[in-house]
């Protein structure tokens, strides 16, 4: 049942309107973005804090900080709480309900309650899944929970831990199920898809992704939790059951997760570079071709984790290819990001240098995962750190670097006031420097034969797992610039008045923040989201707020 | 509901394209349980004396019962649309009987087999496929009896507002579809 209230009547409406709101069960997807985002954060401290305690146990070879059980406790949740209460939530969720309604003209999601639902699935998850460790004892298993492994380790935790999968998996569902149908249906006349800012697409290709391999996941945790609970075989091959099964299911989910992950990074660069750069996204149609192809190869390559399984010569075959083939989508949109730079007028920013870090951090892990694909290679570093160093150069070095530059691009949209540069230049150095001192040495870790997961490792890694662990002391030092600057200039940041980055995407033709539906008049139609450096006059915008922005001839004024 | 911030009539009503993205990701589900018992299957082998020859008669009568609901079902929604609310409930109530029915039928068959849930591969696997599919056919029925107690002369549901209705019948055409292949893949192959 749904009653349409006018303008006038919303301020009239139940909804707290003060900062109450960001606790309520509020339908606005620019305060759901903001929930996804903050509530993200703190998991993201909470899983930092689990990382810390990993890197503390591994300065010393022995198993002296924590013990054996606690350890894989720690890195599982580690693992878990960073992929599906961090980065999952956050570069889908906060960013993609606060700007993809902007970008396809709309006031809200398709399905504003739908979208609360999903948010509000989080936290309980959340808090389900760290209570484990304190009332049950935490699953052991890893963030793969592979059986015969997730069978045998203490049963509560690790059921917990499936609850809190699910929850979080539906939740995900909810969420992309309205960005397909916010996109594909609530575009405002006149706007073709072809038009769309490319986070849009990122979303879109993102959440395809979502609707087709989470429910698979979904469906194998619930055959995994009987398998535990109701002691039936279907992975244990003790009762007869196919472990290499779970795998492929597991790993049918998992493997698009890492596009779950980094799609949505790859549309907010896309987004941020050109502002910054005062130059036209390069390429716009093969990186709208590159996003769906790599939607299509994700879907199929994901037994390339499962090189060591006893997979077939054939299968080993085709799904090296297929992933080989991602490279070159993902190629192409590393050229089309530097041919947006080159040249460009770009001016050095806190967002701009996460951007710049995300770009060679990635080509890295692109390049590591391009050699892990190959049979002989996996083979030799399976289960090392070298795996350990490449996923982190995807999901750290990839998106939680996108995850800071869009906090530094869009804060002055939400609040109406600039962050701090100095400071956040500090992170950034911090931050990048501590992220490649830690994960860099861990590849020559994994090439020396350091298994993962393990708390003891032979001493003559000592040296090398001292400097991986100075580098994430370094990252855990990196977070209080950025803390201090967020709170600091939600008070005392310079006014960033509506449009501080003379930006053309359509929320930043709005007021900072933005009235509650977004627009006080019609939403403007952008025909060009990445018009820059055109003359004055020559863009075909028809924004009706923000439009004398760019007839003034003040486009190119830094 | 007053809670709503957002006028939602500013847009078209997407609830059943959402309802069908859905069905998709629901379907999906099942896609991965059908790849592994598939996979079960080739490279599994059960042990000795544990091949048994599923009875074919109970099943198929209860696919025909669920092909029928669907005609049913559509019927309803025809009968709605022309405004005749009587028949459409008359309709609904023999969608939801041949659902229950098929769910009696269901019981049976799981009472008269002669193997439990632990057994082996094949009878975990069974048993989990039919058993999900069986809850979607639980809460199709429950759902059926709602859309047939509003969509009474006066009731919420009317040729004006049949969203409920077709949101019902397209999950239960789902739940059909999935039963065929079902059928199909357990049964038959």
């Amino acid at each position: 049942m749904t009653i349409s209230l006018t303008p006038e009547q919303n301020s009239g409406s139940l909804q707290p309107q003060g900062w109450l709101r960001y606790l309520s069960f509020s339908t606005d997807h620019k305060v759901i973005g903001l929930q996804y985002l903050v509530c993200g954060f703190l998991f993201y401290l909470i899983g930092g804090a689990l990382a810390g305690a990993i890197r503390t146990e591994l300065i010393t070879p022995i198993s002296d900080f924590l013990p054996r059980e606690t350890y894989n406790e720690v890195l599982t949740l580690h693992g878990t709480v960073m992929i599906f209460l961090w980065i999952v939530p956050v570069v889908n969720g906060a960013f993609g309900n606060y700007l993809v309604p902007f970008y396809v003209g709309a006031r809200d999601m398709a399905f504003p309650r739908l979208n609360a639902v999903a948010f509000w699935l989080i936290p309980p998850a959340g808090l389900l899944l760290i209570a484990s460790y304190f009332f049950a004892g935490a699953s052991q298993s890893g963030w793969t929970a592979y059986p015969p492994l997730s069978i045998t380790t203490p049963a509560t935790g690790q059921i917990i831990w499936i609850l809190s999968v699910l929850l979080l998996g539906g939740s995900s569902i909810f969420g992309g199920i309205n960005f397909i149908a916010t996109i594909l249906k609530l575009r405002r006349p006149g706007l073709k898809l072809m038009q769309l800012p490319m986070y849009c697409w990122a979303m879109l290709g993102t959440s395809i992704l979502v609707v087709l391999s989470t429910p698979v996941l979904a469906g194998t945790l619930v055959l995994l939790s009987f398998d535990i609970i109701a002691h039936t075989g279907f992975f244990n091959p003790a009762l007869g059951g196919n472990a290499v099964v779970y795998q492929h299911l597991f790993w049918f989910y998992s493997h698009p997760a890492v596009y779950i992950m980094v799609l949505p990074a790859f549309g907010l660069v896309s987004e941020i570079l050109p502002v910054h750069a005062r130059k036209p996204l390069f390429g716009y149609t093969t990186m709208v071709y590159s996003i769906m192809a790599i939607v299509f190869l994700g879907l199929i390559v994901w037994a390339h984790h499962m090189f060591t399984s006893g997979t077939p010569p054939w299968m080993r075959l085709f799904f090296t290819i297929a992933t080989a083939f991602i490279a070159v989508p993902t190629g192409i949109k590393f050229f089309n990001w530097l041919a947006t730079l080159w040249g460009g007028k770009i001016s050095l920013n806190t967002a701009m240098l996460f951007c710049c870090g995300f770009i060679v951090n990635f080509v890295f892990g692109g390049i590591t995962g391009v050699a892990l694909a190959q049979v002989p290679f996996d083979i030799h570093v399976h289960d090392t750190y070298f795996v350990v160093g490449h996923f982190h150069y995807i999901v750290y070095g990839g998106t939680v670097f996108v995850i800071f530059a869009s906090i530094y691009h869009w804060y002055p949209k939400v609040t109406g006031r600039l962050l701090n540069e100095p400071l956040g230049q500090l992170h950034f150095w911090l931050t990048f420097v501590g992220f490649n001192l830690c994960f860099a040495p861990q590849h020559w870790l994994g090439l020396n034969g350091m298994p993962r997961r393990v708390a003891e490792y032979d001493p003559q890694f000592t040296l090398i797992n001292q400097l991986s662990s100075a580098g994430a002391l370094l990252m855990a030092i990196s977070t209080l610039p950025f803390l201090i600057n967020v709170v600091m200039s939600a008070f005392n940041g310079t006014p960033a008045g509506d449009n501080p980055w003379n930006a053309l995407t359509p929320e930043w033709l709005t007021s900072s923040p933005p009235p509650v539906e977004n627009w006080k008049g019609e939403p403007p139609l952008v025909h060009e989201p990445y018009g820059y450096g055109h003359q004055p006059g020559e863009l075909s915008l028809e924004a009706t707020s923000g439009r004398e922005l760019w007839t003034l001839g003040q486009t190119e004024q830094r | 509901m007053t809670t709503l911030n957002h006028s939602d009539s500013a847009h078209g009503d997407h609830r059943l394209f959402g309802l069908a993205t859905f069905l998709v990701a629901d379907g999906m589900t099942f896609a991965g349980f059908f790849a592994a018992y598939l996979t079960f299957r080739a490279v599994n082998p059960l042990p000795d004396g544990h091949n048994y020859e599923l009875e074919l008669l109970l099943p198929t009568i209860n696919t025909l019962l669920l092909l029928i609901s669907s005609f049913t079902f559509h019927r309803a929604g025809a009968a709605l649309r022309r405004g005749n609310h009587p028949l459409c409930q008359r309709w609904l109530l023999l969608t939801a009987l041949l659902g229950f029915s098929f769910l009696a039928g269901q019981m049976k068959e799981y009472f008269a087999l002669p193997f439990g849930l632990r057994d082996n591969l094949f009878a975990s696997t069974f048993y989990a496929i039919t058993g999900f599919h069986g809850l979607h056919v639980t809460l199709g029925g429950l759902m059926i009896l709602i859309v047939w107690w509003q969509s009474r002369t006066g009731g919420r549901i009317s040729a004006n507002n049949p969203f409920p209705l077709e949101a019902a019948e397209l999950y239960w055409h789902f739940v059909d579809g999935i039963w065929v292949i079902l059928y199909g893949l357990l049964y038959l192959l």
